[in-house]
């Protein structure tokens, strides 16, 4: 776990990485997200200084997009498909069966800490639904067995 | 002994990383020496993952390929249980026009020595040989509309940008595939992306631009990499860097952003809200500059059309739809991938056959075509030819080319229900039609469900202020599913009122 010094540190380094570059908010979040598992609270001002925006504005970049976790996630991600080309093989059946299992509903985290679940729209495998990404791995035809690969 | 293994997201998800991890063992077990290429798809999504062997005769497929059937390929390959032949002559790859695709799947797609070898670059040479007018009017002439789904003429979206007076110029490649049923521009990325990057060289040398940007949305891991490594082995050979650099930059998961005005902002760093237009992105886009924003297959199509010429192009298609589209036939398919032809097969010819019909063996009931804002069309409009005015003139769109097909076991209203609610959680907020429409949407179809008819004609009317009150096509064009959902399967939406009574 870092302490605030060293996330204030490390979110310095990825400021500077990404000095120079035009419009720069996003990468800057995606690098934040990849270091921390998260966007921080503690990092929206810190942001928001460098960039010379206010909070507000920064805020709301994090909280429009679905990417930006303002909490950190499971240990496990799982994202299943909800588009319309998985729905015809039997997304809906998958996911519904796979919320039973887990006992959690669309973006929630299992009491455990052990799995988010997330809907995606649309991983481009539309012709070998239902899809799905477990830990950013991707995942085709799909059934409701890919709750095995999120058991640890 | 040389084999190919496709790297491409379709091929992985259904386990090409392991057939290639066992592939590479059972060569060192047999003490065989292989070379491997992790190629891009062909497209034959049913066949993934779909390996070939290099002979002296041509490249043999087999697919799809489990771990049990590796060894096989150390054997007689004749023999081998998933042989599909050569894969050149499959029926699948004999029946296309393969143009944009012309590479994809066949070579390395990091290779730039081999993207040379099999024509590549000889679009940008020309170009460099010619006058920035003179670009414009090769690609005008060549009748090629924006792919993304507007169908918009790129010669004189470039023309306009061309003109417009500024200190700099960007040319922006729309790479938010957010579409269900699209997926073309991930496997030109994936299995080609120095077409994409030569296309944007050529429209930044047409429009004098310096800068360009590819904006991937972030659930195509595998083209972000591959695209990501193309722009530094391009910048290496010198293809980037002195007249024109470009940058690969992710998306954060916003359907909207697919929106060329909320994809600038995005880019910008902003929240990727839709902008009015006018003023059009072509004057004031990037950063207030005039920049070209084109989908990937737009711009990975300008390389052929200045290699072989607007003649050529222009002679694939039919009616305004010119050249040629990459079909992406998905959902319940017995034959789902990657198609690429001339405009003007029907859409039977489609469904039923180059796809033969469902997976689950049902009849076919609906066929959405152009993504989650296109029309549901039975199979009345199955005569209808696959071209930008013929499916406007079926009250749907063609979209980005992709088609989802159900079975008899869909309920249309489910269908009509899902679109309003994908909407409601997918809209920018910025117009009211959109965000407080497709909430109102939702509410209104459950009335329906319950057995409310009177609800009907409410939603009707809720869909034409949609339709004419939103800022873009998300609001706009979401009443394209509802609607035809409603007119073409009444019986699905009158099911509840029947049971009640």
């Amino acid at each position: 776990m870092l302490d605030s010094t060293d996330t204030t540190d490390r979110i310095a380094e990825i400021l500077a990485d990404h000095a120079g570059l035009e419009g720069p908010l996003l990468p800057i979040l995606h690098a934040v997200q990849v270091s921390f598992g998260y966007v921080p609270q503690s990092a929206v001002p810190q942001i928001a200084r460098a960039l010379n925006l206010s909070k507000a504005e920064v805020h709301g970049v994090v909280t429009f997009y679905h990417d930006f976790r303002e909490v950190p996630a499971g240990r496990h991600v799982l994202k299943l498909c909800r588009a319309e080309a998985c729905q015809a093989m039997g997304a809906d059946r998958v996911a519904a069966s796979v919320k039973a299992a887990l006992g959690i509903d669309w973006h929630e985290t299992t009491p455990d800490g052990r799995v988010t679940l997330e809907p995606v729209f649309c991983l481009g495998l539309c012709a070998c639904g239902p899809a799905a990404m477990v830990d950013g791995r991707l995942v085709g035809r799909c059934d409701a067995s890919v709750v095995a690969e999120v058991s640890e | 002994m040389k084999i190919y293994i496709p790297l491409d997201s379709a091929a992985v998800a259904l386990d090409a990383d392991v057939i290639a991890a066992e592939i590479t063992a059972e060569a060192i077990r047999r003490g065989v020496a292989v070379e491997i290429v992790r190629n891009g798809s062909r497209g034959m999504v049913w066949l993934e993952p779909l390996v070939e062997v290099a002979t002296d005769s041509g490249r043999l497929g087999f697919g799809p390929m489990t771990l049990a059937d590796v060894p096989g390929l150390f054997g007689d390959l004749a023999a081998h249980p998933k042989a599909q032949g050569l894969v050149e002559d499959h029926p699948w790859m004999r029946g296309q026009t393969r143009l944009t695709f012309a590479r994809v799947g066949v070579i390395d797609p990091l290779s730039l020595t081999d993207y040379e070898a099999n024509g590549g670059l000889a679009g940008l040479r020309r170009a460099q040989a010619m006058s920035r007018a003179e670009i414009v009017a090769e690609v005008t002439e060549s009748g090629l509309r924006g792919r993304g789904g507007a169908g918009f003429p790129t010669g004189v979206k470039w023309k306009t940008v061309s003109d417009a007076p500024g200190d700099r110029k960007y040319i922006v490649c729309n790479a938010d595939e957010g579409d269900s049923a699209t997926f073309a521009d991930r496997m030109l990325m994936e299995g080609d992306p120095f077409t994409l990057i030569e296309g944007m060289a050529i429209a930044a040398l047409a429009c004098g631009a310096t800068k360009g940007f590819a904006y991937i949305r972030s659930e195509y891991p595998i083209a972000i990499r591959v695209m990501d490594a193309a722009v530094l082995i391009a910048r290496d050979a010198g293809v980037l860097g002195q007249q024109f650099d470009m940058e690969i930059r992710v998306g954060a998961g916003a359907y909207v952003c697919g929106e060329e005005t909320s994809l600038l902002n995005s880019l910008e760093g902003k929240r990727g809200v839709v902008r009015a237009k006018p003023p059009l992105p072509a004057l004031q886009g990037f950063l207030g500059q005039p920049t070209v924003v084109n989908n990937v297959i737009s711009l990975a199509s300008v390389p052929v059309i200045l290699a072989k010429g607007a003649a050529f192009y222009k002679d694939f298609g039919h009616g305004r739809s010119r050249g040629t589209v990459p079909l992406q036939i998905a959902g319940n398919v017995a034959r789902g991938g990657l198609y690429e032809c001339a405009f003007g097969l029907t859409l039977g010819e489609i469904v039923d056959g180059i796809a033969g019909g469902t997976a689950t063996g049902r009849p076919v009931k609906a066929v959405q075509v152009g993504g989650p804002l296109g029309a549901y069309h039975p199979r009345s409009d199955f005569g209808t030819a696959f071209g930008y005015e013929d499916f406007a003139g079926q009250g749907g769109l063609i979209g980005h080319a992709g088609l989802t097909v159900f079975d008899d076991s869909a309920d249309m209203l489910a269908q009509a229900r899902f679109a309003m609610e994908f909407c409601a959680i997918e809209s920018c907020g910025k117009c009211t039609p959109c965000r407080i429409g497709a909430v109102r949407g939702t509410e209104t179809i459950d009335r329906i469900a319950r057995g409310d008819t009177d609800a009907i004609p409410l939603l009707t009317d809720l869909c034409n202020t949609m339709k004419a009150g939103s800022l873009c096509a998300l609001g706009g064009f979401t009443p394209f599913p509802v609607l035809s959902a409603l007119t073409h399967f009444p019986d699905d939406f009158a099911r509840a009122k029947e049971a009640a009574e």
